[in-house]
């Protein structure tokens, strides 16, 4: 592989990981409080949607990313107010977020379908843009790049440095214990389901705005089920999201360059498009197949409802 | 202030009113939406409900799309029952789909009786092996089914594409990604002349005939109730839980699959790229407002078919994108889920506790 082709891959794989890490880290920080939000997929289309709308009429791209969050962060809030104050089933929830999620968006955004906006540009960092290899790749790039590691550094510190992740940890593990020593077990459940909505909504803004610039009905093409994926993939810890996103970003890419490429290949382009879907299923399997790695790591409120005694 | 009073026992009343009470919030939250678009929320009402089965023929087309719904909403509700989390119906009816279309392209010269009764074993089997891959894939090595499943939807899709744009494409079909139609012998006879009325309808009613007779009346279905209400206990009573596992997801994937193959041997008649048709998702739906229970299961399919019709009469005369339905479809679950914390809680008006 000569040195343009390495840098020119590893730049898409940056690009192509980038949502994954927003939307996945959103969701681990949700996970991390105990709610199971299956509704990534209707969340990150909300985002999507929103986002290329108002980029579109205020021709502000910074706008619409807002827009993307704050859309994604309302759908969320109906997650919320069902799974939380009503102790409705989260899988249940989740799922009808997600179709309504993909049907409120397609329903928004058939008026935008066919219209490109104009592509944002990068953003260059003086001196290690230079780099030989690697500085145009990860140091010429998009501003949601640079801002899904700091997000990175940020989670990290907040869940492992900060009182209020400490506290967030403690409802994700013991909602009973957290509520008898006084925490509000589901308003903190509340705020967490509504960071996870924020980032899935600038993942789907990502998507619609920055990565390819226009508005197509299922554009999120399973992004949103493939970060809960990573989650778990991630055995619930920030870094592992990280590496997981590069590597799901680089199967994405790399059937992209093989099809793009020309090569003449004896199987069919079809079977490289399921490449990341294949992937998903099998990174599952591999993380899953000791029982104890899933038992062991998963917040153990994840998913049940709970409800204050008293 | 009012405030929610967990109720000694869970409420049977409830559990049947809620889906009336969600229909009938998703109906008021319908006519907010028309008025928001700027349409009048009565007419708007009238063309989603009233003029898609003003006629014969809307009940059929009725009836048609309710088909497919009832099949994979049967199938699902034997796996919901046991919490086998199978999503990816949609998937597994695009197999069918393709299975019976197999069968169909491979036979297209024979007039034979057998075809039909092939197709449909095509399709069942297709659709439940792959359910086959995540039952295998959570019963071996404990990989989640929810994940699983609706990863292979999209495996799916791209499969279907490749078949119709390369190996199945039709030589006559002027390039376009779609097989041969079907020879009348691949078809389902029509049961009402002059509508698209076809043969599967009676299938999918037989099919909750049966379901009803596993989930109520067999010590199996009796099993995976009590696995998915009291999981404890299952495991107490020594009930194999990777057993319940593989019967929820197969039963499902077979019942997708025929949902596929009377698709493509009744409306379709042949395979091309646009079988997503949604089905298989908007079954899930089916499912929970039909409370898992074949009778209920049969309403929510109506419901949701007119849902269906709905959307492309406001599509054609009010101008509104399809997709309205998918929305209406969301908040139906929405909705549902949101009554049914009347099942376990009742509404009491007490003094605020500090």
């Amino acid at each position: 592989m000569d040195a343009s082709l390495f840098s020119s891959m590893l730049f898409a794989t940056v690009v192509a990981g980038t949502p994954l890490i927003i939307v996945a880290l959103g969701l681990l920080v949700s996970e991390k409080a105990g709610v199971l939000n299956l509704g990534a997929e209707g969340m990150m289309a909300m985002g999507a949607v929103a986002a290329f709308a108002v980029t579109h009429h205020s021709g502000n791209p910074w706008l619409g990313v807002l827009a993307g969050m704050f859309a994604a962060m309302a759908v969320a809030l109906i997650f919320g107010f069902l799974t939380l104050t009503l102790q409705a089933n989260q899988v249940a929830a989740g799922l009808a977020l997600s179709i309504f999620g993909v049907g409120l968006s397609a329903f928004i955004g058939k008026p935008f379908e066919s219209i490109a906006l104009p592509a944002v540009p990068a953003i260059r960092i003086p001196f290690i843009a230079d780099l030989p290899l690697i500085g145009e790749a990860l140091y010429n790039q998009q501003a949601l790049v640079y801002l899904s590691w700091a997000l990175f550094w940020a989670v990290v510190w907040f869940l492992y440095r900060s009182r209020a992740g400490l506290v967030l940890r403690a409802v994700g593990e013991s909602p009973a214990s957290a509520h008898a020593i006084g925490h509000p077990v589901i308003r903190i459940r509340y705020l967490a389901v509504l960071f996870g909505g924020a980032m899935a909504g600038i993942g789907g803004a990502f998507l619609s705005v920055f990565y390819t610039p226009m508005w197509v009905e299922g554009m999120v093409a399973g992004r949103g089920w493939i970060a809960l994926a990573l989650v778990v993939f991630a055995t619930w810890r920030p870094l592992r999201v990280m590496i997981g996103a590069y590597l799901f970003g680089g199967v994405m890419i790399t059937q992209l360059f093989i099809q793009g490429s020309g090569m003449q290949l004896d199987f069919p382009a079809q079977f490289l498009s399921s490449l990341p879907y294949w992937a998903t299923i099998i990174v599952l399997v591999v993380i899953s197949r000791n029982v104890n790695t899933i038992r062991l790591n998963s917040p153990v409120s994840l998913g049940k409802p709970y409800r204050a005694e008293g | 202030m009012l405030r929610l009073e967990p109720r000694a026992e869970a409420s049977r009343l409830m559990s049947y009113l809620s889906p009336v009470l969600a229909a009938a919030l998703t109906l008021i939250a319908g006519m907010a939406v028309f008025s928001a678009l700027g349409k009048d929320p009565i007419e708007g009402l009238r063309l989603f409900l009233l003029s898609p089965v003003k006629d014969l023929y809307g009940v059929s087309e009725l009836l048609l799309k309710a088909t497919p719904l009832m099949l994979c909403a049967i199938g699902l509700a034997v796996g919901f029952r046991a919490n086998v989390w199978n999503i990816g119906a949609e998937g597994q009816f695009m197999l069918g789909t393709v299975g019976a279309t197999g069968v169909a392209l491979y036979f297209q010269e024979s007039d034979s009786g057998l075809i039909l009764p092939a197709m449909v074993v095509a399709g069942a089997v297709a659709g439940a092996a792959w359910a086959a891959i995540p039952a295998l894939l959570k019963t071996k090595f404990n990989a989640n089914e929810i994940l699983v499943s609706l990863m292979l939807v999209y495996v799916a899709q791209l499969f279907v594409s490749w078949l119709v744009f390369g190996p199945w494409k039709d030589p006559d079909g002027f390039n376009f990604p779609q097989t041969a139609m079907f020879g009348d012998s691949a078809l389902l006879p029509i049961l009402i002349e002059g509508t698209r009325l076809h043969a599967g309808f009676i299938i999918a009613l037989t099919a909750l005939v049966a379901g009803y007779a596993f989930m109520n009346r067999s010590y199996t279905g009796f099993k995976m109730r009590v696995a998915g209400e009291a999981a404890d206990a299952a495991r107490y009573a020594g009930f194999s839980a990777n057993r319940m596992i593989w019967i929820g997801l197969l039963t499902g994937g077979a019942a997708a699959g025929i949902a596929g193959m009377s698709e493509v041997a009744g409306p379709m008649g042949q395979l091309t790229d646009k079988v997503n048709l949604g089905y298989g998702f908007a079954a899930i739906i089916v499912a929970f407002v039909g409370r898992l229970n074949p009778f209920g299961i049969l309403l929510a399919s109506l419901l949701m078919a007119l849902l269906f019709l709905g959307g492309e009469q406001v599509q054609q005369y009010m101008n509104l994108p399809s997709s309205i339905s998918m929305v209406f479809q969301g908040l139906l679950l929405f909705f549902l889920l949101g009554s049914d914390v009347f099942i376990h809680y009742r509404l009491s008006f007490s003094r605020a506790t500090a």
